[in-house]
């Protein structure tokens, strides 16, 4: 059909297109910074490594560029599965405690173990991630359903605090522990290195092969969830699936950079009005917005710090707060 | 009297409940005046009390545990108030101060003085302790008038007012974040050590403010009480039976904010408290919407427990806060897990 093959041309330049912002926000992401370098000297210092002699390019911007490209595109594509599995327009990891559930096991970690390598971090930000989600989803589907967003957000913001007073409890009663949370629990691209990001990879790899997997059942949920079940589709391991992916994804971004919430929230619906609903469609794209938001929100926050930057993780509190309102005005709730 | 006849006389059944409660309140803030890290019975604080005891006794009683307990009762009344004002306003026991916004933006208020204006620690510390509460009033009011705002859609829908306020107490609790971030280092610990809602750095210049806002909004909030019976059956029906809504309905929601704006000034948020105190006062007095006193007296109840287990039993310096929040958390997972007929419809 050619109407069909339009469509496809259109998404295609729109992954496309995305793609292509993605490479220039990467690339002004490396131009800009607190400190001020021409960008030439940036281009010059990035073709010769050894003109960087005070390691502020490849010792800091590099990192985080990449970083943020990796952590936007696992919470991109986490919020789109859980907004596809609960039909809820206001999913996100951040709101809905997955990320409180994983700061308190890194917590825990630390607490226990004394120390904390990027590959304990992970494991224990997976634990805590996977039970997090699980509780949310199980309290909300208790009551009114996922489907129905008042239920969902304000479970997820009980959940969320009593996880944050669980943590808050053990970091005050513990020194070290409050030491090694304090850099870590900001949201923060800068000061972290790519040491260990290996591990985190292969969890991110992980997430998003589950999320690929899960794209079938994720189409047919959209049709509601008896229409799913008449077309076949198991949804109990529709859900596990999604949840693995969510699980994994929001993980491995956790561990690297500290909760970041609101990613997972304004990529999925930015994605959404460019390639519409198809998740073989909505998934990538979510991806590639979700690195564009998260690196965006990055460099607003290097540049309105002065001397002490402001962490991505305040910068995308602050504005997916108003996309969340945004979106509750717009009042489309039930039309996902 | 058996639990029939009280059934049928449900002004007893809450008079009772409110008269145990205040009770409660008494022994609680003599156990609080109590506990503590130097040793005192509870004869040595009476008699302190009243005039007698050593210096040193008069010392700890009257600036170190009397400021700590008046303001735990002040704060946790107000908060049982304020949370029993807005579940009856909006209809909705989810929408509680916390939820809806009004907490973050006090808070925010707050932050925005301890930081821009000249810090805690400095010589406008005095200024402060009328600028802080003043700050927190004035965050929370203009917080509640945006959300109230953008909520309105030809009408006020509870479940919508409790989305944007979510959406809005993230926005605060970022730039909040912000503001401290770029604050000097000790404003900055100030605030934060002010944020976790503890009673532990509580004097007299912190207790006056939320006494006033007390004093002053109490009548008015019972006042509107037989108000708040009526606006129970709906829009339509209290505009019939000549309750002027939108009137009512800013009286309310004024008494709210201010009350809860008073009470975050003095000891940083206390979360949960607002949710829980009216729920249970409601269940212990078996009326349909939450009783106000006994609201306010149950939120006492539970600041001034909190308080003395945290100072009492547990180690280290916990903020009431997290025991609230450990408390309340769950209480509310638990309600929404429920399905009622109430629920279903709203």
């Amino acid at each position: 059909m050619p109407r069909s093959s339009a469509v496809l041309r259109k998404r295609v330049g729109v992954l496309i297109g995305l793609g292509v912002a993605v490479v220039l926000i990467g690339f002004v992401s490396l131009l800009l910074g607190s400190n001020l370098i021409a960008p030439g000297e940036v281009i010059s210092r990035l073709l010769h490594p050894e003109l960087d002699t005070d390691a502020i390019v490849w010792g800091s911007r590099v990192p985080r560029t990449l970083l943020g490209l990796f952590v936007g595109v696992s919470l991109g594509v986490a919020g789109a599965v859980m907004q596809g599995q609960t039909r809820n327009p206001l999913a996100d990891p951040g709101i809905l405690g997955v990320s409180a559930g994983a700061s308190l096991a890194v917590v825990v970690g630390v607490y226990v173990l004394g120390t904390a390598s990027v590959l304990t971090t992970l494991w224990f930000a997976l634990a805590g991630a996977a039970i997090a989600s699980v509780i949310v989803f199980s309290v909300a589907a208790l009551g009114r359903g996922l489907s129905s967003p008042v239920p969902l957000a304000i479970a997820g913001t009980a959940v969320s605090a009593l996880l944050v007073a669980f943590t808050s409890f053990l970091v005050l009663s513990d020194e070290t522990t409050l030491a090694a949370y304090r850099i870590w629990v900001v949201g923060s691209l800068s000061g972290r290195t790519l040491t260990g990001v290996d591990a985190a990879l292969a969890f991110a790899l992980v997430g998003l092969a589950f999320a690929v997997a899960n794209v079938r059942s994720l189409n047919a949920v959209a049709l509601g969830t008896e229409l799913a079940s008449g077309l076949g589709v198991n949804l109990l391991r529709a859900r596990i699936v999604g949840l693995a992916a969510i699980t994994f994804l929001t993980a491995s971004a956790v561990a690297i950079t500290g909760p970041i919430g609101f990613v997972g929230l304004t990529a999925p619906h930015v994605a959404r009005s460019v390639v519409g609903g198809d998740h073989r469609w909505l998934l990538p794209a979510s991806g590639l917005v979700g690195a564009i938001v998260l690196l965006a929100c990055d460099i607003v926050g290097r540049l309105i710090g002065g001397n002490a930057e402001v962490s991505v993780g305040v910068v995308l509190t602050v504005l997916g707060g108003v996309v969340f309102m945004a979106i509750v005005r717009r009042g489309r709730m039930a039309s996902l | 009297m058996t639990a029939a006849s009280v059934r049928r006389r449900p002004r007893t059944r809450r008079a009772v409940v409110t008269l145990v409660c205040l009770a409660a309140v008494i022994a609680l803030a003599l156990i609080g005046a109590v506990v503590g890290s130097s040793s005192l019975t509870i004869p040595d604080v009476v008699r302190t009390l009243f005039g007698g005891g050593t210096g040193g006794e008069q010392l700890i009683v009257f600036e170190l545990r009397l400021p700590r307990v008046v303001a735990g009762l002040l704060v946790g009344f107000a908060l049982g108030l304020a949370g029993a004002l807005t579940q009856t306003f909006a209809r909705n026991p989810l929408a509680t101060p916390d939820i809806i916004g009004v907490t973050s933006g006090a808070s925010f208020g707050a932050v925005a003085a301890i930081v821009l204006g000249g810090g805690a620690y400095s010589v406008s510390a005095g200024l402060l302790s009328v600028g802080l509460p003043a700050a927190a009033i004035l965050g929370a009011l203009i917080t509640s008038a945006v959300v109230y705002g953008l909520s309105w859609r030809g009408g006020i829908d509870s479940y919508r007012l409790i989305l944007i306020g979510i959406g809005a107490t993230a926005t605060l609790t970022g730039i909040t974040s912000y503001l401290i971030a770029r604050a000097q280092i000790t404003d900055a610990a100030a605030a934060a050590q002010w944020l976790v809602g503890s009673l532990s750095g509580v004097s007299w210049s912190s207790v006056w403010p939320v006494l006033v806002a007390v004093i002053v909004i109490v009548p008015i909030a019972l006042l509107q009480s037989a108000n708040l019976e009526l606006s129970q059956l709906g829009d339509d029906l209290s505009t019939g039976l000549g309750l002027a809504v939108q009137r009512h309905r800013l009286v309310i929601i004024v008494c709210a904010v201010v009350l809860t704006a008073a009470a975050v000034s003095a000891s940083g948020p206390i979360e949960f408290v607002a949710f829980v105190a009216p729920q249970i006062a409601r269940r212990l007095a078996k009326t349909a919407r939450p009783p106000l006193l006994a609201s306010g007296l149950i939120g006492a109840i539970i600041v001034l427990g909190g308080d003395a287990l945290v100072r009492g039993v547990l180690p280290g310096e916990i903020p009431v806060g997290i025991i609230t929040t450990i408390v309340g958390a769950p209480y509310l997972i638990w309600l929404l897990t429920r399905r009622t007929e109430r629920e279903r419809i709203g």
